[in-house]
């Protein structure tokens, strides 16, 4: 086995000697990495980001309509992330049983467990109480005018995407408290009878039912990878719409789609249990709802496509990486249905190819979208442009070399190569054929990493140096620009603003200028 | 700007902020505890054999909590509607009534919980009392969450009645609607776990 190319270097030895990662350390790895992306990253900077900044300003709000539950909210996910963070120097190191802690392995692994669980209950608490206060923001602080079907596509995905958060969410909250007393207590909610743990029988009481965890899990967990992914919708949609400069192809087809989905997402989760043994019923049943379930995603996706069709298209970064999001997201989507049927998944289920699956949806799709917001709304954040150069460096940059670490996931998982395999499957006869695609793999990720580089100077140098912008940077419709100074102040608008359009009026014919802002009285001309 | 509809209702929706922020709430709780509801059938329809709580738990004292608990709700009202009809000092004494009656909850629920120690009866005992110990602890704990709050409306946050007296009030039926499920979820856990 060799070190670890630079970084080795730098990992202690307890958990590297020699800069050889050892199989716990390795495992820590797996599974902070999916926790930390998943709850500590684009949930929160997706809804709690994006979400908190931009919603309030589309709807013409000075504020979240509950300040103090926002700060709560914060502090919670502060405190949380904390816990997740510290749990790496307990002895025994941080959680190592997966993001998706099953049972027996995560009631019987080191401390570190506990506190993810605690964690976890932290981080639930924050999203709760954020999605409950951007509910009641979109529906009691709207500005006159601004009815339903006016809204930015952004602000109805996040109001889908907060319904989620709030009834998916405390279901794993219940499981959390559950695999807590198992650890701390004693109990044996998720122990079977007479398990036996290194040649000892668990001397536990046994009767628990280990895929009620499984249940539970995915009974959030599922509603959880559309919450990674509409906001990021959301986000494309109004990029998409201010730089195709035309109204936005079937609004009303996405919205109804959104919200579909929304309800749909609760009855798919146990198609990630297909290998559990939990009847061919059961399993009909998931395998109709999961197919049903991506014809609201395809009918978004298309939408978004045709909005494509005809347009005179301004290529800027955010575009770029909007523009990007579509195909990626649509990779990403489709490589789904597979997975979502029985026979197919029996034999893709636990390897590579579900990690390039849901890889092509978070990374190139949902991380691509959440850059694409950075650029599109530093604007409004700091008045000042984001370089363009260093951005489109940034793009292909990143493009190519995300596809050149996901996409040969895809060929290893069709082998039959297994997620989780510490070596990397080099002692696996049945990876032999396959493991060879991890040396390209690792490089480009390293790559990937170096094309970063430019974003984060970018972002630090813009907010001194960057090209002035006026308040209505990219020309568009929707209250942030057309009614907001750049920064917003305290309050967002010096005066209330008031709505009498749709929010895409991009070229209508007859005007004077391409754009419309919402906030423009209607006069003789549009009648 | 201020933010609008703190005190009134918004004409189209008809609710001001914080009724629609605690059903929402509640809404999240009903998925909490719907949750522990269902592990609970899941468990027990798996389970070979499954106590009748009857002859582990003690309901004398459960149906005297229940009892404590549903007079909390009446008094809660109570203590709402005297604001309504301006009565501060009337609805004070009832929110202070309320406060002493949940705490009466708990000692009866001190008494259970060590009369069941004292038998060696823990949560590792069994998956009853597994369930048994964290449905009611978590419940519990809800009560706690609601004397809390009720000790601030009649202490210190009592002096907002003098400044904003519709949105004390307004405080005061939102803890009511926290405090009726409370006592709800007491009313399903009552039957499921000790006469099931
Ligand atoms: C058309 C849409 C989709 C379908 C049909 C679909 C289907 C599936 C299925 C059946 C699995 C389980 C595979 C297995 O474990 O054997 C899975 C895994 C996964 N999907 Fe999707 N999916 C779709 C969209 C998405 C989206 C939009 C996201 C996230 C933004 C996502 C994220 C994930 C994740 C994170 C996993 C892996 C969970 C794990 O085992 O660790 N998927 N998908
Ligand atoms: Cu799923």
């Amino acid at each position: 086995m060799q070190p670890i190319p630079i970084i080795g270097a730098y990992l202690s030895a307890a958990n590297a000697p020699g800069g050889v990662m050892l199989p716990e350390f390795y495992n820590q790895l797996g599974a902070m990495h999916g926790t930390i992306m998943v709850f500590m990253g684009v949930v929160p900077l997706a809804v709690g980001g994006f979400g908190n900044f931009v919603m309030p300003l589309q709807i013409g709000a000075p504020d979240m309509a509950f300040p103090r539950i926002n700060m709560a909210s914060y502090w919670a996910y502060f405190v949380g992330g904390v816990v997740m963070l510290a749990s790496f120097f307990l002895p025994g190191g941080a959680a190592n049983s997966g993001w998706t802690s099953y049972v027996p392995l995560a009631v019987t692994a080191t401390v570190g467990q506990t506190w993810w669980l605690l964690g976890m209950v932290l981080l639930i608490t924050s999203s709760l109480l954020g999605s409950l206060n951007f509910i009641v923001t979109i529906f009691q602080l709207r500005a006159p005018g601004l009815t339903f079907m006016r809204l930015p596509i952004f602000v109805w995905l996040q109001l889908v995407t907060a319904y989620l958060l709030l009834l998916a969410f405390p279901p794993l909250e219940a499981a959390a408290v559950l695999q807590l007393m198992d650890r701390v207590a004693g109990t044996s909610f998720f122990l079977p009878s007479g398990l036996v743990v290194s040649g000892q029988i668990l001397g536990n009481s046994g009767g628990g039912n280990p895929l009620l965890w499984q249940h539970l899990f995915w009974f959030l967990a599922h509603p959880e990878v559309y919450v990674l992914i509409l906001p990021a919708m959301g986000i494309v949609a109004e990029v998409l719409a201010n730089n195709i400069r035309k109204p936005l192809w079937g609004y009303k087809p996405v919205v109804y789609s959104a919200i579909f989905l929304g309800f749909m997402s609760f009855v798919v989760w146990a198609h990630h249990m297909f290998l559990t043994g939990m009847g061919t019923t059961m399993s009909a049943f998931f395998q109709t709802t999961t197919m049903i379930i991506s014809i609201p995603s395809v009918v978004i996706l298309t939408s978004l496509f045709l909005s494509l069709w005809g347009a005179s298209i301004r290529f800027t970064t955010p575009m770029l990486f909007a523009l990007a999001f579509l195909p990626m997201f649509g990779i990403g989507g489709l490589t789904g249905l597979p997975l979502g049927l029985a026979p197919t998944d029996i034999h893709l289920h636990d390897t590579y190819y579900v990690i390039g699956h849901f890889h092509y949806v978070v990374a190139p799709g949902t991380l691509f979208a959440l850059f694409a917001g950075i650029y599109y709304w530093f604007p409004k954040a700091t008045g000042r442009y984001m370089n363009e150069l260093l951005g489109k460096i940034h793009f292909w940059g990143s493009f190519v070399c995300i596809n050149i670490v996901f996409f040969p996931m895809f060929i290893q998982g069709l082998a039959g190569m297994n997620r989780r395999l510490y070596d990397g499957g080099i002692q696996y006869a049945h990876a032999q054929t396959a493991a060879k695609w991890n040396m390209p793999m690792g490089h480009a990720a390293f790559a990937l990493w170096a094309f970063q580089l430019f974003f984060i100077f970018n972002f630090f140098w813009s907010i001194k140096k960057g090209r002035r912008s006026p308040s209505n940077a990219w020309d568009a419709t929707t209250l942030e620009w057309a009614a907001a100074p750049s920064p917003p102040p305290h309050g967002n608008f010096p005066e209330p603003p008031v709505v009498y359009r749709e929010a895409y009026e991009y070229s209508v014919p007859g005007h004077p200028r391409d754009f419309t802002p919402q906030n423009e009285p209607e006069t003789k001309r549009d009648k | 700007m201020d933010i609008p509809y703190t005190v009134t209702a918004r004409p189209d929706t008809g609710l001001y902020n914080g009724k629609l922020g605690i059903w929402l709430f509640l809404a999240s709780e009903v998925m909490l505890f719907g949750a522990l509801f269902s592990s609970y059938l899941l468990l027990r329809v798996g389970a070979e054999v499954w106590p009748r709580g009857e002859t582990i738990l003690n309901i004398p004292m459960a149906f005297l909590n229940t009892v404590i608990l549903i007079s909390s709700s009446v008094t809660m009202v109570l203590a709402w509607a005297s604001l309504k009809m301006n009565q501060f000092q009337k609805a004070r004494w009832c929110l202070i009534g309320t406060f002493l009656l949940a705490s009466g909850f708990l000692v009866v629920k001190f008494f259970e919980y060590s009369e069941k120690f004292a038998h060696g009866l823990a949560p590792k005992t069994n998956t009853f009392l597994a369930i048994y110990f964290t449905l009611t602890g978590l419940h519990g704990l809800h009560v706690v969450g609601g004397m809390v709050v009720m000790a601030f409306l009649f202490g210190p946050g009592a002096k907002m009645w003098r400044v904003a007296p519709e949105r004390y009030t307004n405080r005061v039926e939102i803890t009511g609607l926290y405090w009726h499920f409370v006592d709800l979820v007491w009313i399903f856990l009552f039957p499921v776990l000790y006469l099931l």
